[in-house]
């Protein structure tokens, strides 16, 4: 057997795809929280909430409405990505004028409430989400056994991804935001409904982390603190591809899926803690991040 | 000789206690017997006890009359969040305050250690019932404790041997890095050793773990027949749901769930489950008895119990019977009169507490059974084997507790 | 001796601040020395090290403008330090214990400040909380914590190997002693020329600059001083509870202080320690009644409503209604 580093080629390539795949799934998180920070400078502490709230609504979709999967992944977003904009418009929008510190306080608090209401109904054992029939089984790929459904988790995370970045940086609607987000007086005057742009793209936003908790669902048990773990490393990702930065923390995303994915076969006791380590040399070496801009 | 050894010793705890108890004019603090029940209530070990522990030990209560030599029981309750420091502060505010004199539940092995350490030498019992540590009745015993349902001991010496004895002789561990995934995983390596088997490779991952896929497909590398599974709660569920989905058991491998409950089998469901070997305590569907209690108990929770549950009714009702006996609520002496003889009810089977502190009662050796075998929602194991009281726990011999006259 | 009469009335009324000032503060003193006798002294000594470290954290963010999100980690230092300490050399006594705990919460304090301070808002939050993850690592890992078990069976001792401290009400004692001093740290910090500059830089940063104040040597000083009072919290909480766990290290601690400073009113002297006892009693009191499992949902709401309509605090809303009505 071919080894790298002391560990067989065969796992090694497997845990490279792994790798790869959580990385596309810390991507599409905190693509979402780039998102809301670039363009609104909300510090979204609810985001590992609202991830968990939308592997919860496929959940409680398919058991009381029969909701299926496909159905799921395209109506939740839609729903809590709602539910995200009576946050933004009732509540976060009274604090807009403050320091990002109070966002990310009011963030923090609602974050607190989902998942503690959720836990006095549900408990925290979780419960388990059914593959879709079409993506059950696996792909023999020589040097591992991949599950079809990681494959496509892959898949969608990177055609999402790629379709947020290119919306907001190639398209009319994304410069109008960018714009309106820069200078919303101006864009007011140009007759474009600025508030309303907030309130959709914190939507948005919100609906990304919806769309990867029903991705999540058939992977992991779906539970109310499902989030909160998970929440803090995609915070971490998003500090240092550059706060804001829609492709840093895309590619950002990847590199610290294998990073992790590595950790875990050298020194998995470490696996949690890495990412840390990786900010703290990236901020020292580069202070606004790998893709930021100095402010 | 062991035997009489036991009988002599704690014929003379119970007369030295008595004569505390008698010299004291009080027999029943405060004139109340107050059990104080700690558990987590609200975190991932919230549905092996939580509030269904606490509903067990009412209904220990209620079923005992609701008083004791004609003193009312008092009960209350606390979450103690997983958390050592949460657990004992609100234990020592019980003794300063509310003069408790039972405290019960317990669940993370860190919480019971932290709250034993605190009543070594007070007048206040403590019997835990959901914790796994050994080390709970061993280095770290006190003459204030019992430790009643199961330990790390017996999960390794029933589901370890009983996998090695049927061919599985290669093993690799997922332990949780922690105290109780390290006594765990070592306890688990000696039994393997002894029975001829071979632990080829161990990985330690951090607890809480979400993610484990990247630990199960090193597991599928190492080549071994079993990846035993060194951790409790939600890391088990996740690296079971992960395993299924990688397909483990069609290729050939089988896991062995060293610490697996009631709940975590219910809530993962029986596809991903099936087939898993597994040591338990009891099981509600054992026999006559246990399915007439359980059936009561699930009429008020709409929930089968965990052996946990079913333990804390069991001892709640044991150290009530010990506090009418020996009519009072002296730690020492309660301690003293339950150790006197043997334990046999719908919960334990030819138990006995001896002088450390353990609970030793036949265990269980059970199998997950197939969707197709089962017939209802909570219908889920089948029992194989019976492992007597007494091959089940550490032998005293071995014990490190200073109770103990090696 | 200066006499009334030459007095500008801007005097008087400093004068007549100052006054009121050391009558609050002697009431104080007398309240916290009679508590025991109403309330359980346990409780007291719980809110008293929270309150220390809601201050020390409250240095940071409400007069250098600071948010840090990784204040566990000096708390958990302190903490363990002084458990180790104790636990392994039985004839120390606690106040020395205690200084070892603090004196490593401030070598770990100038090392994560020089690491993070000449990071602002956002950023400097994130490498903080960085930081205190790698401490949370270090602590589980470390062979001598105990990990998850937490350390335990730390002996209270004799004070100055003279006053036994295993009786409640002289352990109160000594803990109201020690938050006596950290609080007059902070006090004398805040009111001192070096607490003038502090504010300086939060309320205009390049202006301080241009004065030619090295504002990073300003931050650094007082990030240290931060850290070590939050030692010293922890320190004297290890010797209180007779054990150290990882609780005080993970970064839901770090969010805890942030909850009981911005309740009770960031930048002021006495907010975090009202934030500190209306968190703590929460806590203790919710824990035990039926709304028990709602803990979280509670303080969620709180922190909401915080945010939205009391970003002042309770102490600071309360000074705004005595500046508007006795003006």
């Amino acid at each position: 057997m071919t080894m790298i580093f002391g560990v067989p080629l065969a796992v090694f390539m497997g845990q490279l795809m792994l790798g790869l795949i959580n990385g596309a799934f810390y991507a599409l998180l905190s693509l979402g929280l780039a998102v809301i920070f670039g363009l609104l400078k909300i510090v979204n502490f609810a985001h590992g909430a609202q991830y968990m709230l939308g592997a919860f609504a496929a959940l409680l979709g398919l058991q009381y409405l029969g909701l299926n999967y496909w159905m799921a992944l395209l109506l939740v977003p839609l729903v809590v990505g709602g539910l995200g904009m009576l946050i933004e418009r009732y509540l976060l929008r009274r604090i807009a004028h403050l320091d990002h510190l109070y966002g990310l306080l009011l963030t923090f608090g609602l974050a607190l409430i989902f998942e503690g209401s959720l836990i006095n109904f549900f408990g925290v054992s979780g419960s388990s989400y059914p593959t879709p029939a079409a993506l059950q089984g696996g792909l023999n790929l020589g040097f591992m056994f991949l599950p079809t459904y990681r494959a496509w988790v892959l898949v969608a995370a990177l055609v999402v991804c790629l379709g947020t970045w290119f919306i907001i940086e190639r398209t009319r609607l994304g410069a109008y935001l960018r714009a309106g987000t820069e200078n919303s007086a101006l864009m007011q005057a140009f007759g474009v409904n600025v508030p309303l742009l907030i309130t959709l793209t914190y939507g948005f936003g919100v609906a990304l982390a919806a769309f990867a908790g029903v991705l999540a669902a058939p992977l992991y048990p779906v539970s109310p603190t499902m989030g909160s773990s998970l929440l803090i490393v995609v915070f971490a990702v998003v500090v240092i591809g550059g706060m804001g930065s829609i492709l840093g923390a895309i590619l950002t995303g990847l590199a610290m899926g294998l990073i992790e994915g590595l950790t875990k076969v050298y020194y998995p006791e470490a696996a949690n803690t890495v990412i840390f380590l990786v900010m703290i040399l990236v901020l020292l070496l580069r202070p606004a991040g790998l893709f930021g801009k100095e402010a | 000789m062991t035997f009489s050894k036991k009988t002599l010793a704690s014929s003379i705890a119970l007369a030295a206690a008595t004569l505390m108890a008698s010299g004291a004019q009080a027999q029943m603090s405060n004139d109340e017997v107050r059990i104080g029940y700690l558990a987590d209530m609200s975190g991932t070990y919230r549905d092996l006890a939580g509030p269904g522990g606490l509903e067990a030990l009412m209904m220990a209560v209620e079923d005992f009359g609701g008083t004791v030599n004609g003193v009312p029981i008092e009960v209350f309750s606390a979450d103690d969040r997983n958390s050592a420091d949460v657990g004992a502060n609100t234990v020592r505010g019980w003794m300063d305050q509310e003069n408790v004199d039972l405290v019960a539940g317990m669940v993370a092995s860190s919480v019971s250690i932290a709250v034993t350490k605190l009543l070594d030498g007070t007048d206040t019992l403590a019997i835990i019932s959901g914790s796994a540590a050994s080390s709970i009745t061993n280095e770290h015993c006190t003459p204030n404790h019992i430790h009643y349902v199961y330990d790390t001991y017996p999960l390794a010496n029933g589901t370890a041997k009983a996998v090695v004895e049927q061919g599985g002789d290669t093993w690799f561990m997922l332990t949780a890095d922690y105290a109780f995934g390290h006594a765990l995983e070592s306890d688990v390596t000696k039994v393997v050793e002894e029975n001829g088997g071979e632990v080829v490779g161990t990985i330690r991952h951090p607890f809480p773990t979400n993610d484990f896929s990247s630990y199960i497909l090193q597991a599928q590398g190492s080549g071994a027949d079993i990846i035993g599974l060194a951790n409790a709660g939600s890391d088990t569920v996740n690296a079971i749901t992960t395993a299924s989905q990688f397909g483990v058991v069609q290729a050939g491998q089988q896991l062995a769930g060293l610490l697996i409950f009631l709940n975590d089998v219910h809530a993962l469901g029986l596809e991903k489950t099936q087939g898993l070997l597994l040591t338990t305590g009891w099981y509600w569907d054992m026999d006559d008895e246990s399915r007439e209690w359980a059936q009561r108990y699930y009429e008020r929770t709409e929930r089968m119990p965990t052996m946990v549950q079913a333990g804390i009714y069991s001892s709640t009702m044991n150290y009530l019977e010990a506090v009418e006996a020996a009519d009072t609520d002296n730690a020492a002496a309660v301690r003293a009169q339950m150790a006197d003889g043997p334990i046999n009810d719908f919960f334990a089977r030819n138990g006995r507490i001896r002088e450390d502190g353990r609970m030793v009662h036949d265990m269980y050796l059970a199998e997950v059974k197939s969707p197709e075998e089962s017939t209802g929602e909570w219908d889920l194991y089948n029992i194989q084997a019976t492992i007597p009281a007494e091959e089940a726990y550490r032998p005293l011999s071995e014990s490190q507790c200073d109770l103990v006259n090696n | 001796m200066a006499t009334t009469q030459q007095m500008t009335p801007a005097m008087q009324r400093q004068r007549n601040a100052r006054l009121r000032r050391n009558t609050l503060y002697l009431v104080l003193i007398v309240i916290g020395l009679l508590a025991p006798l109403a309330v359980y002294p346990v409780f007291l000594m719980k809110v008293l090290c929270f309150a220390l470290f809601a201050c020390a954290f409250n240095l940071l963010l409400g007069y250098a403008g600071l948010l840090s999100f990784g204040h566990a980690a000096f708390l958990a230092t302190g903490g363990y330090f002084t458990g180790i300490m104790l636990a392994s050399y039985p004839g120390l006594t606690p106040e020395l214990g205690i200084l070892i705990g603090t004196f490593a919460a401030v070598v770990l304090g100038t090392f994560f400040g020089v690491l993070s301070i000449r990071r602002q808002g956002i950023y400097f939050a994130m490498v903080t909380l960085a930081l205190a993850q790698m401490m949370f690592f270090f602590f589980i890992q470390a062979p001598f914590t105990g990990g998850e078990d937490g350390l335990h069976g730390v002996p209270r001792g004799e004070l100055f190997g003279l006053i036994s401290l295993s009786n409640n009400f002289s352990m109160y004692y000594f803990v109201l002693a020690v938050f006596v001093i950290g609080f007059a740290i902070i006090q004398r910090t805040v009111h001192s020329p070096f607490g003038q500059v502090l504010k300086a830089i939060r309320e205009n940063e390049p202006r301080a600059v241009s004065l030619g104040y090295n504002v990073d040597a300003y931050k650094l000083v007082a990030f240290v001083l931060s850290a070590g009072l939050a030692g010293l919290a922890g320190s004297t909480k290890t010797v209180v509870f007779q054990l150290a766990s990882l609780t005080d290290a993970h970064w839901h601690m770090s969010g805890e202080v942030i909850l009981m400073t911005l309740l009770g009113g960031v930048g002021t002297l006495f907010g975090p320690v009202v934030g500190a006892g209306l968190v703590v009693s929460l806590q203790t009191q919710l824990a035990q009644s039926p709304l028990g499992n709602w803990v979280s949902v509670i303080l969620g709401l709180i922190f909401v409503v915080c945010v939205l309509s009391f970003r002042s605090g309770i102490v600071g809303e309360i000074q705004k209604m005595v500046r508007k009505n006795f003006k």
